[in-house]
């Protein structure tokens, strides 16, 4: 039993923080909102040469061949920064996704280039409706009636919607199912569905937590330096309460999405109710975190010169993308109230 | 990260297992806030030392096991699985004790730690004081040095003591020097509550028994190897004891999973007039995943402690997590079982409602004692967070 990080995982999540930090500023993100794709193929390459395009990609097609849990502090980072480009998607549902189909020539034909930041990938999934990024995808595996289709960019037809998030890129995409190739079908392609379903609301869990740390300390700061009563407004109880309930919520927001990424990496047959009760409670913490903090900036959080919304914007979005709060209740929901539940003292790591 | 437990973690599981199924009083105890019921706990606290189950984290030569944290988060969760009685000596076993093996004297040790253990001293607290609650540091009661300097003499009052009433000892912070002020000038004395000079007036609790205690003090004379640290340094003596309070020891995640567990079943049991409130259920929900979190969480925290982490200002989001969950739990408890919820066990028409009323009033106390939740939260903002204090 051992519920840390190594050591290796943690350099690992320091050096891409400060990396991300570096290079995806609140002015990069704003500058990026002003382009056509809203997407920066030189960002993209600096991923690459950094490997984190290849790090779930098994190591026999050029990656790293790691899992879920080494990525979800990465994916954690990334939320920190508010990054908009695809790759905790890639990383965490893609590369995934392509695995699971099992099919050597597929995966033999995509992993290297996705390693190699020759390609990019996205999965399509009915239950966010939308499609993220697949204006600059050269590939999408899409969820359509019951089977799972790949499709390219000549094959489909791409509607863009504006989201109030103005990083994210979502596109309502049409194909013709004869036209298209078919990767799975039946109970297979539901599991393929179920799998992605999973690793993207536990994507969309870290970045909340992520997401949640950067409001606390965009906060912190905006308190501690502003002064009304001739006092810095961080000093007044009530203040240092609402983030005080953002910080401690957080600690045991984190734990459940370690965990549910243990449970994914490793097969176990919990990861499903791991997952529900990870995203509930990491994208619940990053609303919290968005109303207390826009409400101790006072008026100047509701500008858009504020750097704040950007983060509030995000923790919005990712609340209901990969399932909302009432998809993944329900889900934990029939294990709980099923006679097989194991509840009680003892069977925290039941699986 | 390996969450799996060990062959050795799975064996000793095991065996406590055994042992609680083969020792556990099968009618439970009465409360140890009557005079029976004291004695009861007292005896199991005995049965608890000989079976070497007392304290498991304490050394071998001490009557322990030298266990680390994740075998005691498993002996506890087997504890509450098993239902076992309440620890009357907590005070004692987890918030003194190791305060002893941090700032005792080898000859303090060997003096207290052992009827500690047997439950022969069962500890109270003195802590708070009639103007000092939150703001402990506003402590008044005095201790002074008799001038041949082998005793102190202490005067003042003692408030909230927890089974003070029937307890032997006492331990808290008394002002030795009558100029210091706030934190500075206070020292951690261990008082036999026999003592002439003391009067301990019971005060009942919302449920009507006398849980807790106020102790006068009136020309007490304690010797002075009754001191714990250095004269003065009662402070930092106590925010050990503090520390390992808010923190892993007192509130293990086993009881919170084991009233979720409950609570799922009650709901279970009465999901047609529990869903008229559809909020009920999502409540319910709510309690398992916070009772998870907080073992999930305890976890993690034992673990980094096992590899040589300290406890911080963490104590204080523990504390808030735990405490405001089991109101949640227990109010819950009782909005599901309706009209019956304001009867006791015992009236007549009352049938199953269980513990859920009595749980109810002892989770009013969890945000309050041991540092209010508002102070934890201040902690939280100012040395989590770096708030600034002024």
């Amino acid at each position: 039993m051992d519920f840390t990080f190594s050591e290796d995982q943690l350099l690992f999540q320091e050096s891409v923080k400060d990396f991300l930090m570096n290079e995806v500023t609140p002015e990069t993100i704003r500058a990026a909102w002003q382009t056509d794709t809203g997407r920066s193929d030189g960002l993209w390459q600096q991923f690459v040469e950094l490997g984190l395009t290849g790090i779930t990609v098994p190591e026999a097609f050029g990656g790293l061949g790691m899992n879920e849990l080494d990525f979800v502090l990465l994916a954690q980072e990334a939320g920190y920064v508010a990054l908009s480009e695809p790759l905790v998607h890639s990383a965490l549902v893609a590369v995934p996704t392509i695995l699971q189909l099992d099919n050597s020539e597929f995966s033999a034909q995509w992993l290297p280039k996705i390693a190699a930041g020759e390609a990019k990938v996205v999965v399509g999934l009915a239950i966010n409706g939308l499609v993220e990024d697949a204006h600059i995808a050269d590939l999408m595996i899409l969820e359509s009636g019951d089977a799972v289709y790949a499709v390219t960019q000549d094959q489909a037809t791409l509607r863009y919607n504006e989201s109030i998030d103005l990083g994210r890129k979502l596109f309502s995409v049409e194909f013709d199912q004869s036209v298209a190739t078919k990767l799975a079908g039946g109970e297979f392609a539901q599991n393929i569905i179920a799998g992605a379903l999973n690793r993207g609301a536990l994507a969309a869990a870290a970045q909340a937590l992520g997401a949640t740390q950067r409001m606390i300390d965009i906060s912190v700061q905006y308190t501690s330096e502003r002064k009304q009563f001739g006092v810095a407004i961080g000093t007044f109880q009530a203040v240092k309460h609402h983030m005080a309930n953002v910080a401690y919520k957080l600690e045991y927001a984190k734990t459940p999405v370690y965990r549910a990424a243990y449970a994914l990496a490793n097969g176990l047959s919990s990861a499903e109710r791991n997952v529900s009760h990870a995203k509930i409670v990491a994208c619940e913490v990053a609303d919290l975190a968005a109303k207390n903090s826009i409400q101790v900036h006072g008026a100047m959080g509701y500008t858009w010169e504020m750097d704040l919304h950007i983060f509030m914007k995000r923790a919005w979005a990712l609340n209901s993308s990969y399932g909302t709060a009432g998809f993944h209740k329900q889900r934990l929901a029939a294990y709980v109230f099923s006679d097989d539940a194991l509840l009680g003292a003892g069977n925290t790591f039941a699986a | 990260m390996q969450l799996e437990y060990t062959e050795q973690q799975n064996a000793f599981r095991k065996e406590v297992r055994a042992w609680l199924a083969a020792n556990v009083p099968t009618e439970p105890l009465q409360s140890f806030d009557t005079e029976l019921g004291f004695q009861q706990h007292r005896e199991w606290e005995a049965k608890l030392y000989e079976g070497r189950w007392g304290m498991i984290t304490w050394p071998e030569e001490m009557g322990g096991r030298g266990a680390d944290l994740l075998q005691w988060l498993i002996f506890e969760e087997e504890y509450y699985a098993a239902r076992a009685p309440l620890r009357v000596n907590q005070n004692g076993i987890f918030l003194l004790g190791p305060t002893l093996m941090e700032y005792g004297t080898e000859e303090q040790k060997k003096r207290f730690l052992n009827g500690m253990a047997t439950g022969k001293d069962i500890w109270c607290q003195g802590w708070s004081e009639p103007n000092a609650g939150s703001d402990m540091a506003a402590i008044r009661s005095m201790a002074t040095l008799s001038e041949d300097g082998s005793h102190y003499i202490i005067n003042g009052q003692k408030t909230w003591s927890t089974r003070a009433v029937w307890a032997d000892w006492c331990f808290g912070m008394f002002r030795t020097d009558p100029a210091s002020e706030r934190h500075k000038g206070l020292t951690f004395i261990l008082v036999p509550l026999e003592t002439e000079g003391i009067t301990v007036r019971p005060i009942p609790q919302l449920d009507g028994l006398p849980g807790f205690a106020e102790i006068f003090f009136d020309n007490v004379k304690v010797p002075v190897d009754c001191r714990l640290g250095g004269e003065g340094e009662g402070w930092n003596v106590a925010m050990a004891t503090a520390g390992f309070e808010r923190g892993l020891m007192l509130r293990s995640p086993a009881r919170f999973q084991e009233t979720a567990k409950r609570l799922v079943n009650l709901y279970k049991a009465n999901q047609e007039s529990a869903d008229q409130d559809p909020a009920v259920r999502d409540a319910v929900l709510r309690a398992y995943m916070d009772a998870e979190a907080y073992a999930l969480t305890t976890y993690q925290t034992a673990c980094r402690l096992i590899q040589g982490g300290k406890i911080g200002a963490e104590a204080s989001t523990n504390k808030i997590f735990w405490s405001e969950l089991d109101q949640q739990m227990h109010g819950l408890g009782l909005k599901i079982l309706g009209a019956r919820a304001e009867l006791l066990p015992h009236a007549p028409d009352a049938g199953d409602v269980g513990s859920w009323l009595d749980g109810w009033l002892f989770a009013q106390s969890g945000p309050i004692y041991a540092g209010t939740n508002e102070i934890q939260r201040n902690i939280i903002a100012e040395r989590l967070l770096g708030m600034p204090r002024k």
